[in-house]
This record gives C-alpha cells, structure tokens and sequence, in this order.
C-alpha cells in the first residue's frame, strides 16, 4: 500500500507463458490467532531462479511448507503448470515434483551417504534387496555433480554439518523435480560449496527447472536471481526483476515501518555497569568478545544464524564454559559453572526455544512462573499456594498474561502469551541481568509489540537487558546501543542515534 | 467456507473431549465397572474382610511402586527393585538372628540406600540410560543376593518371639500394619510430590529436563535423590516381606519389578515423564489386586489375572496417548 | 596398510565386543585346560543357541527403535505347545508352536502401529499376559516328550556339528543377510534412526515394526522348540528372565537403545560372550552366582564406556 510504485516492476503471469508454479490467495492461520500467510499470491515462471524474501517471521517458510505439502492452507489454490492441484502430504508433493530442501535436516544419522540420498526409494534388485552397485554408483555420481568431498558410502554422523546440508541437497537431484525450493541452504555452508550449489542453480535452470530460493543474503540473491519477491507480516509486498532492483528498494519492502513506535527513555541515564564482559572466547563458537551493560540499559545483539549469539548467551547463563576471557558481575569477577550459579548470582536467560528450554507445557502457568525460586515460595520445603498465586497474580498483570487462571496448562496458551510466562518467571526471580534470546520468535504482530514495550518498561525500572535478534527492526526498536555479531566476533558497535539500517547489514554479512 | 471448517473441528473437538474425559477418569471408571462387576457375582467380594485382604495383598507391590513413581515422573525406569526386594528380604531375615531385629533393619535400610545411590549416581550424574543400568543391576543385585545366601533360603528360627512380626503380621485398630504403611507413606509421599519444592522440581526435570536445568533445577542430584526414595520404598516392601513370610527365598521379588511397573502405568503416569500421581498409582496397583482376588472368588485359577492385565494395561495406555492425539489411531503409515 | 588390515580394524572398532570375547577365550584357556577344546566350543554355541535366536530377533526389533519383553513368554508358550502337541505328529506340532510365536509378534507389532502404545509398554503387558496363556494352556503342568526322536533332536549332530549349533549360525547368517543387504533391513535402520524423516520419504513405518515383531516373535518360538528338545520337557516357567538375557546380549553387541544402529555380527558377538563367560566360569567352579554379578557389571560398564567414547563435542550444551 505504501508502495504502489512498486507495480509498474510487477510482470504479470500474462506477459510470459504458463508459470510454472503460480500460488493465489494463500492464507494459512495457525490456532488460536496467528496469521501466518495472508492473501499471498505469487507465481514462479519454468526455469527461473525466484528469490524469496522478508524478515524472519515474514511468512516464507511456511508459505514454501505449504508449497511441500507439510502444512495444508486454509484457503487460497495452488496451480502446477497451469492446472489447479491440491498437495497431501510431503510425498505428493515429491510425486508432483515439486521439493523442498529444509533448513532443518531430515536425515538418519547412522546411515550413509548414499543411503540418506535414496532414503524411501532404494535401488532394488530381485527379490527385495538392495541393489547396492547401482545405489553407490549413482550417489556417487551425484555427489560429483556437486564436487562433494566426502564418499556416499561415509556415515552422515561423521560428516559436518556444512556436508549434511549438501546431502540434503543431493537428495533433490535425485528426482527430476519441475520447481526445487531452497530454504536458507547457504547458512552453514563454506564459500567453495557455496558456489558449487550457485552452479547447480544455474544446470537446474537450464534444465528448465524452476527454482524458488529464499535467503537473507542480498549478494546471494543479487547474484542468483531472475526476480524477487518480498513478503511481509505474512502478505505480499510486491515482486520486482531483479535487474530492475536494488538493496534499498528491498530493503525498504522488507523492512517497511510495520513496528509501533517504542517510547524510549528519553535522556537515557544508565547506572553502574552490571556486567562487564572482557575477551571471551568458546572454541570453534565465538572469538574475544567483550561488552559491558549498564543499569537500565537495553543492549542489543544483531547477527545471522551462527554468528555465535545464542552461544555468548548460553555462555553468560552457565552452559557453556569459556575457554578464555573473564565476566565480571557488579565489578567481581565471577565464574559461572553451571546455571543454578547463573540464577543465584542474578543473571536470567529467557532462551531461543521457548517449548524445549523454556516451560514445562505440562505444567500449569502458575507452576511455571515459580519454577525458578521454588525456596521463596516454599517454608520449610514446603509450597505456600498462597504465595505462589500470589507471585503469579503480580506478573499477569505486570505482564498481562492472558489466561483463564494460573491452573491452566502453559501448553494451551498462545506463543504470546507462553513467552510472557517465560518473562515472567525470570522477573519473578528479580534479576541484576536479564538475557531474552529471540524474544519474539514464533509470535504474532500484536503479542509481539506488547513485547518490545515490556523490555523497555523492564529498563526504565533498571534491569540490564540484553536482547538478542535476528530481526533488525527489533533490535533497533528496542535497544539503547547495538552489537553486531559476525563469525563469532563483535563487528561493530552502534549506540542508538547513530545507526542505520545499513550499516547493521553490512556489519552483520561481512 | 468457514461453516463447514467449523463443524468438522468442532466434532474433532468432542472426539477429544470424549477422550480426554476417557482418558481422565477412564481409570477410575473401570475401578468401579470392575467393583461393581465382581460384586455381581461374588458376594463375598465387596465385603470389609474381603476388600481389607486385597490391599493387604497389594501393599507390598503397592509400597515398592510409591518409589517407583517418583522415578518414573523424574522420566527414568527402575528395573532393579525386583532384585533389590529379594535382597533386602534376604538380608533383613538373615541379619534378624544374627544381630536382633532393630540392627538388622538398620542394616537393611542401610545396604538398600547405597545401590539406590549408586543406581543414582550413574544415571543422575553420569547420565547412563536407566533402562540398562538399572537392568545391569538387576541381575548384579540377583547375583549379589545368592552370593550372600549360597543359594540357600533363610528363616527366622523362633518365629513367636520377636517383635518384627509386627510390620507384616500386626493389626492396629483392626487394619494391617502392611496396609498401614502402605497407605501411611502414599500420603506422604504424595504430599512430598504435590506439595513441596522438592516434589516441583522432579515434575519439572521429568516434564522437560531442559527447561528445568534452564530455570537454575539441579537435574542431576534430583535424578539421584528419586532412586535412593524407590530404594527406601523397596526397603519397607522387604520389610513387610520378610516379616510377614518370617523368611525368605532368595528370588523371591522375581518379576516384581514388571509387576509394579503394570501398577504404575496402569495408574496413568507416564513413561515419558512429568506426569503423574500416587494417587493413581495406588488405583493402578489396587485394581490390579482386585482382578487377582475377584478372579480367584470367581473359581478362575491365579494367572487368568494375567490375561486380564495384559488387556488392561494396553487399554488404559491406549486411551491415554488417543487423548493427547485426539484421534483412535496413529495417522502414521 | 593392506585392505584386510583396514578390514579388520574397522572391524574391531565397529564391534569392541569381540576383543572382549578375544579376551575371554585367552583368560579361559590359560586358566583351565578344559575351555580350549573343539568339544567344548561346540557346547557353548548349543548353550547359547536359546539366547541367540531370541537375540537376533530382538536386534531387528531395537534397530527399529522399539523392544520386546515378550520373548521369554514365548519361549515357553512355544515349547509348551511343540511338546504338548506331539500328538498330532511333530511336524505339526513344531509349527503351531512357530506360528503361536509369529502370530503373537504380528500382534505386538501391530499394536504398537496402531495405537501408538510406546513398545515397552506394549511388551510388557504381553509378556504378563503370554506368561498367563501359558499357564492357562499347561494348567501349570510340566509336559514331557513321550516320543524320543524329539529329544533325540536335541542332541543330534549333523557332520560332526551339533544340530542346535547349526541352527543357531545358520540363523545368524540369514538374519544378518535380511539386516544388511534387503531393503526391508535397510528401512528398519532408517525408521529408528530418524522416524520422521522416514515418513516424509514415504518409508511406510507400520508395516516395518510389524514385520520386525513377527521376526522376532518367531524367533523366540524357534528357540522355544529347540530348547524343548534339549530338555525333552517343557514347563510353564519356561523363559523367564530371558528377555532381559537377550537385551543384554544386544546391548552388548553395540545395538543402540535409541535405533538406528546395530549389527547382527555384534549381537552374535555380545551371546557368544555370555556364553563364554557362563561356560568358562563353570569349568572354573565359580558359582553360577558371580557370572550374574559379573554380567551385569560388565553391562553397566559398556554402557559407561560407550558414553565415554562417543561423549559428544565440547560444543555441546551442558545440560
């Protein structure tokens, strides 16, 4: 809407032949209110490389598991070369031919490489078995069309995670597949195999396949791609050539002004440091970091995926031990061995995955927020529901947690609404540090404004905050001052009147 | 479009309600179909004496099982306590003459809490799997027992004169001292389960181990603490073994630790962890002496029982996992 | 290093527990003269035969990611009804009793595909419930085989092997072709290494866990028979414990509690050990006792080694 300029780059289906994939008023809600996909409508043309993008929580991932068959749309039709289809199931999408390459890996573990490659569809011979001449010499032959390194007769356990991705890959050349969906397949590869799949892009297409890649890398997709289009908060913004484009006018797609302005403190004033970090390092994770937060202040921490966030947190909160550097916790030095440490010395963590490391979901919102200072609600061991309700009454309306009362199971609330119980138990242990690793992955629009507001408000009251994110408006949004991590290391430094969305992608990327 | 969507979910809905309820209260539904079923046909069945035989009967299964549910809700097995009764049993009898009964039991206790710790300590803090750990044990504890026996059974010489028939063989204000001590540390227990940090916490570690290590839980000493509580249980149930029997064979819990493992999940906890009570376990273990001793009133011989527990357990769980899936059958191919 | 150096390390590396077995013969045959004898080698695979069978089935099972308690039940329904129905002719009588075993695996199987009962579960009711089929069936009586050929089988040779041992390899042989070079062997792997990626690539798990039961359900009706013939009897406690025999044998052998990996070879390996270290033992005149103590020691201590050699990177979470 705010950029009806855009339509003059939009081709219409008409201009060329019958696309090769074309998807009309897709609208996918997940129970209870979180509209994932709303009206989007796009079409792919045979032998083009179509980018796909939008922030984190734009709506890519599930449109393409819509496109898999993994999720089914709640309204919305799909045309296959012109036909309408319907899609049952990841494997009718296969016998369709339409595949998609996950980001998360879908192998087993203990098999090998040839095997993974063939998993369901095995070569046979008479009667039933394995005709395993043809099986290795086809991976094989596969595995050289990518200039993979390791053998398909190697375990995939033994191989790194850089190779798994690209047996993932090979799993798509098996099958002469009419459109190949590429999810993120470049976050954990090296350059040399980067560019070994930037050429099989370009042999599917001459094949005339139809290949859908999304990623957040704009050299990637400046490169790769014939056109682009950008989702955001699940609708479509617009798809332009890619010749035509350049990054700003992407990123301004992408990134628009969706976000409710946050009042931030106005003349910030931040008290002492709380913690000081000085150059840590975790083998292999991330290098010489160092970084101190002060009272009041919201710090965040900009990067990719892999760039060493998660791990700097896991690290700070006792689950990790460093192999250099020093954390200093109002001015003493601290050794933080194992959370329990973490908790008692008043550092909170509000992790990445809200629903393994986060809540127990069988148990009730109430039994949740207390989990993390059981003694004080306790005498003598024993648990005073008294206090416990009480404790839980404060932080729902701090929080405004909705929910029909603290005895309701944590699982059957929204994603909102478990990230406040997460927040809330956190709160309740009344920390000198406060850690939210994406603290609103996975949530809707609305929830996750009433988020951005809470950090600030837990700010003002004098927490140090540290927020991790991958989504830039986030981050600017919220914090005081912005880190940008990069390969494991701290790529700049921006306090929060002089960064711009610019600089951030560069620090993040390069 | 929507009109349709709505009707099919809300069928769905009742579906799973229907099951959920099922799966709620299935148990005690069945605990009283199977009461009322007996009673139909036994008269003797629902009388006081009757129903006071049955959970003597299962006290001890009963008692043992208090301890292996705290295991379970913590997300391990115990396979060990099969073995561990028959050597607590064997140790209690033998020491009884050896040094009197109070020493004897001290011993008992004693010997029971450090292979709970050690079960403990390699699943707690070295993180083995509990299945084949406590299996390890299993046949090391059998081992150990026939050891310390030579392969001989025990007794207790002058049995009329001692004071220890008291935990198997006593009454108090007309109810048995078995069932007493069954009942006795059920409420405790499950007070220390519900109502206390400590019972919070080994729901949490059990429920999602996890977000429990992420909320500052000590997982491991947890883990530890619930073997040594199913050793000290199995410890009462040889208690109450040996006192009644006044003697012991040496393989005498043979197959127990199945046994009460049927009681538990009968009761609803699941094996997953995270989920479950004493309370249930009681039914679980109550219903399945009630089977026994209905069968036996009914003239079937003893091990019908074990074709009707076969049944029973498979029901109950399915009706359980149909629940949480809000369907009859596994959608998978 | 010449290929068959490499083949033999990797070997060795894949499956430890033949060192382990190595071991155990050059202890024994060093301590008592009477271990190291053809005669006595060939006693330890008729010994072993009964724990064997069950064991490979039950490889095929816990590769596929679930277990069966059940087997000891089976043993003695089996043998109960092969020597309890002699009557009938002993052919006859031999099958039934291998189909009670396939059929009551079919069924476990497909419980577990249907309701999505976790197997253990499953299992265990089974093996409470089998164990009660036998009863009601013998009526708690001991049968014993009038006709004699049937006992005679039990200590036949055939070539100067005994009959039971031949069996045994011959299974083995068969089981690890099925595990190794079939599809059907291929898919169990896949299912218990990752089940969900095995039902998006349209691997049909069901079917597969079945097939793995009625394996295994037959097996331990196999061993059942054979095991009657040796003793020329049956009783209703027939097989106790054996279940937890024969997953020690697997776990042992390097079969993974979680599936999705395992070997024939190395179940062969982990009965082959029992079975040395119960003969060896014996020929010590250590009492049977210590062989308990010791076996579940050594069970223990795979387990803690394994978690050793396999603890993972340094850049996994301490959790």
């Amino acid at each position: 809407m705010s950029n009806l300029s855009q339509t003059e780059n939009i081709q219409t289906p008409e201009t060329v032949n019958t696309p090769a994939l074309a998807l009309e008023n897709i609208t996918k809600t997940f129970p209870p209110s979180v509209t994932a996909l709303d009206n989007v409508t796009f079409s792919v043309q045979r032998g083009e490389v179509h980018a796909l993008v939008g922030e984190n929580g734009a709506g890519k991932s599930t449109l393409m598991k819509v496109l898999a068959g993994i999720h089914q749309a709640n309204a919305g039709q799909i045309y296959l070369e012109g036909k309408a289809i319907k899609i049952d199931g990841p494997m009718d999408a296969k016998h369709q031919g339409i595949l998609l390459i996950h980001q998360e890996l879908s192998l087993v573990p203990d098999m090998t490489v040839a095997e993974n490659i063939y998993l369901g569809s095995i070569p046979t011979k008479w009667p039933n078995r394995v005709d395993s001449v043809t099986l290795y010499s086809n991976a094989e032959k596969i595995l050289k069309r990518l200039k993979c390194k390791f053998k398909a007769t190697d375990k995939v356990s033994k191989l790194s995670i850089a190779m798994r991705h690209m047996v993932e890959i090979a799993r798509a050349l098996v099958f002469t597949p009419k459109i190949v969906v590429f999810d993120e397949p470049t976050a954990s590869l090296t350059d040399t195999e980067k560019y070994v799949l930037f050429e099989v892009i370009e042999d599917l297409k001459k094949e005339n396949v139809s290949v859908v890649y999304i990623s957040h890398r704009m050299d990637e997709i400046f490169t790769l791609s014939d056109r682009i289009t950008v989702l955001r908060d699940g609708c479509y913004r617009g798809t332009v050539n890619t010749r035509d484009a350049d990054e700003d006018e992407i990123t301004r797609l992408m990134i628009g002004r969706s976000l409710d302005n946050i009042t931030k403190s106005k003349a910030p004033e931040f008290g002492p440091k709380v913690i000081e970090v000085k150059n840590l390092s975790c083998e292999g994770l991330f290098e010489d970091v160092s970084f101190s937060i002060r009272e009041g202040e919201v710090v965040g921490m900009y990067g990719l995926v892999g760039a060493g966030r998660t791990e700097i947190a896991e690290t700070l909160f006792g689950l990790r031990q460093p192999s250099s550097g020093q954390i200093y916790l109002k001015g003493d030095q601290i050794d933080i061995t194992s959370p329990s440490v973490a908790v008692e010395s008043g550092i909170a963590l509000v992790p990445e995955n809200r629903k393994e490391q986060g809540l127990v979901l069988g148990m009730s919102c109430q039994d949740n927020i207390t989990l993390s200072i059981l003694e004080q609600v306790a005498s003598y061991g024993v648990l005073k529901k008294k206090k416990e309700n009480n404790i839980y009454q404060k932080y729902a309306d701090e929080l405004a947690i909705k929910s029909p009362s603290g005895g309701q199971k944590v699982g059957n609330l929204s994603g909102g609404n478990q990230q406040k119980v997460v927040i809330g138990k956190w709160l309740s242990s009344e920390p000198e540090l406060l850690i939210l690793d994406e603290p609103t992955r996975g949530i809707d629009v609305g929830s996750k404004s009433e988020i951005h507001k809470l950090i600030r408000i837990l700010a003002q009251k004098g927490y140090a905050v540290l927020v991790i994110s991958s989504e830039m408006p986030e981050v600017l949004g919220v914090s005081d001052r912005i880190l940008a991590l990069f390969g494991g290391k701290i790529n700049g430094e921006f306090t929060d009147n002089e960064v711009t969305e610019d600089a951030l992608v560069k620090a993040i990327s390069f | 479009m929507t009109s349709p969507t709505v009707k099919i979910s809300s069928q769905k809905n009742i579906t799973a309600w229907g099951l959920k309820l099922l799966a709620r209260q299935g148990i005690l539904i069945a605990f009283v179909f199977f009461l009322f079923g007996f009673s139909l046909f036994s008269e003797r069945f629902l009388t006081t004496d009757n129903i006071m035989v049955v959970i003597r009967q299962a006290s001890i299964i009963g008692t043992i099982a208090l301890g292996v549910t705290i295991v379970v809700i913590g997300g391990n097995l115990d396979l060990s306590v099969g073995s561990l009764l028959s050597f607590c049993t064997v140790l209690v009898v033998d020491l009884h003459d050896k040094l009197g009964p109070l020493q004897a039991i001290i011993v008992m206790f004693f010997f029971a809490l450090l292979i709970g710790a050690l079960n403990g300590y390699l699943i707690g803090f070295l993180k083995l799997n509990s299945l084949i750990v406590t299996l390890g044990m299993l046949s090391t504890i059998q081992g150990i027992t026939l050891i310390y026996s030579g392969g001989l059974n025990v007794d207790i010489s002058n049995q009329d004169d001692t004071w220890f028939s008291f935990f198997g063989r006593d009454y108090i204000a007309g109810i048995a001292v078995p069932v007493l001590i069954f009942m006795g540390l059920a409420l405790v227990i499950e007070f220390i389960l519900k109502g206390t940090v400590y019972g919070r916490k080994v729901f949490a570690v059990g429920g999602n181990p996890g977000a429990a290590v992420f909320s500052g839980i000590k997982k491991n000493k947890i883990v530890f603490s619930t073997y040594l509580l199913s050793a000290f249980t199995t410890g009462c149930g040889a208690l109450i073994l040996g006192s009644r029997v006044m003697g012991s064979q040496n393989n005498v819990g043979q197959g127990y630790e199945l046994l009460v493992l049927a009681g538990v999940i009968l009761g609803g906890t699941s094996l997953l962890g995270g989920s479950g009570s004493i309370t249930r376990t009681v039914i679980g273990v109550l219903i399945l002496s009630f089977i026994q001793n209905g069968l036996l009133l009914l003239g079937y011989p003893y091990y019908t029982q074990w074709l009707v527990t076969w049944a029973v357990i498979i029901l109950a769980v399915w009706l359980d996992v149909a629940s949480t899936r809000g369907k009859v059958f596994t959608s998978f191919k | 290093m010449s290929s068959l150096q490499k083949k033999a390390k990797s070997f060795i590396v894949e499956q430890p527990i033949w060192l382990f077995v190595l071991a155990c013969i050059l202890f024994f045959s060093f301590s008592t003269e009477h271990f190291f004898d053809i005669g006595n080698f060939k006693n330890i695979l008729v010994q072993t035969s009964t724990i064997g069978l069950i064991a490979l089935g039950l490889t095929f099972v816990m590769i596929n990611g679930n277990i069966d308690l059940s087997v000891g039940a089976v043993v003695a329904l089996s043998a109960s009804l092969a020597v309890d129905l002699q009557s009938l002719g002993m052919g006859s009588a031999v099958v039934i009793a291998l189909l009670s075993g396939l059929l009551l695996g079919i069924l476990n199987g497909a419980i577990v595909w249907k309701t999505g009962v976790d197997a253990f579960i499953v299992t265990l009711g089974a093996m409470i419930g089998i164990r009660g089929l036998v009863f009601v069936y013998t009526q708690e009586q001991s049968f014993f085989a009038a006709d004699f050929s049937y006992s005679d089988f039990g200590s036949s040779t055939l070539a100067g092997m005994p009959t039971l041992a031949i069996i045994f390899i011959l299974f083995t042989l068969l089981m690890h072709y099925i595990l190794t070079r079939t599809i059907h062997g291929r898919n169990t792997f896949a299912v218990g290494g990752n089940r969900q990626a095995s039902i998006d690539a349209g691997i049909r798990v069901g079917p597969h866990m079945v097939i793995n039961f009625a394996i295994c359900g037959f097996l331990a009706a196999l061993a059942g028979v054979l095991l009657s013939t040796q003793m020329g009897a049956s009783t209703p406690n027939l097989g106790r414990d054996f279940e937890l025999w024969a997953i020690t044998a697997v776990v042992l052998g390097g079969t993974k509690l979680t599936g999705g990996s395992g070997s024939i070879m190395g179940t062969f390996g982990g009965v082959i050990a029992i079975g040395v270290l119960r003969n060896g033992m014996n020929l010590l005149e250590i009492p049977a006792f210590y062989v308990l103590v010791i076996m579940g020691s050594i069970l223990i201590a795979v387990l803690f080694i394994d978690k050793q050699v396999n603890r993972g990177s340094k850049q996994e979470l301490n959790v």
